[in-house]
């Protein structure tokens, strides 16, 4: 158990556009991850306000779903987005770093199903929300 | 009466490109995942230049699935405030220069946005087109269709929700 969670924790790190993001992953197991991403102004969406772009919060929501679903303990190996939904409830706070949690809450053999919350400083009031489900892969 | 003398070609294209280079251009996001967009008449192609940073598998190796819905809601967003602002860029009220610099002009929001991936992203350039559904004047339904090598076989298809811009109350 120990050596999947490592395994995931590598997996996601040594993703080329994780890296890119600059995603850290701070917590992972038992079906559940979370991803932090700290402000950056290369992923401004509106150059007037400072917003981060919701193209950035999708990649994070994406990136936290997968690593939830790998760290399910019946989840034999990778995985792959079948599909995703992202609802947007507010623009991040400029300035801030955005925090994603993902729960995949249910798995069979052949799909996983995940939700997932996109939170800034006010932990209270979600950013962004996504729903989607995930392809179960051997090892 | 005859009608008015058509512009010059040179004129009309200048004018277009210039717009909605300043509408691209002044994105940072957009200049992060080096998206660029083709433009023929008033019909958008959004282009993702592959580069190695937008991996998300980097065994297969494929384009992460953020990347390719970061892709296809900018070519959503940007296709339908192209379509939003290109009336006022053609009658001359709005410039270039104003498109990213004028603090009156707003984008639309994504309210929702859901992605189905139908097949591994490669490693190579990808295109995307938006087709606007329904614009209303508070909401818009946008649909996109993202392609490789060959557009009959779509990697992935989105559709999404959007709240136009919406005029400020007068105030007094």
């Amino acid at each position: 158990m120990v050596d999947k969670t490592k395994l995931a924790r590598q997996f996601i790190e040594a993703i080329p556009h994780a890296k890119a993001l600059g995603l850290e992953l701070t917590s992972i197991g038992a079906g559940e991850a979370e991803i932090t991403m700290p402000y950056n102004e290369a992923l401004i969406g509106d150059p007037r306000t400072g917003v981060i772009h919701g193209g950035a919060v999708s990649a994070m929501l994406d990136t936290c779903c997968g690593a939830a679903v790998m760290s399910h303990p019946s989840a034999p190996g990778g995985t792959a987005t079948i599909d995703l939904r992202i609802d947007y409830m507010r623009a991040a706070t400029p300035g801030q770093s955005i925090t994603t949690r993902a729960t995949c809450y249910h798995i069979t053999r052949n799909v996983a199903f995940v939700r997932a919350t996109a939170t800034d400083d006010d932990q209270d009031r979600p950013v962004a929300t996504a729903s989607g489900s995930f392809t179960v892969e051997g090892k | 009466m005859a009608r008015p003398r058509p512009e010059p070609m040179q004129v009309v294209k200048q004018r277009r490109d210039a717009a909605l280079k300043a509408l691209v251009e002044g994105v940072p996001y957009i200049r992060f995942l080096n998206i660029s967009f083709d433009r023929r008449g008033d019909e958008l192609t959004g282009v993702l230049n592959f580069e190695e940073k937008l991996i998300g598998n980097p065994f297969l190796p494929a384009i992460h699935g953020g990347v390719t819905a970061a892709f296809l809601e900018v070519t959503a967003v940007i296709t339908l405030s192209w379509e939003y602002l290109f009336p006022r860029i053609e009658s001359g009220e709005l410039d270039a220069e104003d498109v990213m610099n004028d603090e009156k002009i707003r984008f639309p929001k994504t309210i929702d946005f859901t992605v189905d991936y139908l097949r591994s992203g490669l490693p190579r350039d990808a295109y995307a087109r938006a087709f606007i559904s329904r614009s209303g004047r508070r909401y818009a339904s946008v649909r996109v269709e993202a392609w490789q090598d060959n557009h009959a076989k779509l990697f992935a298809q989105a559709s999404g929700h959007f709240l136009m811009p919406q005029p400020r109350p007068d105030k007094g």
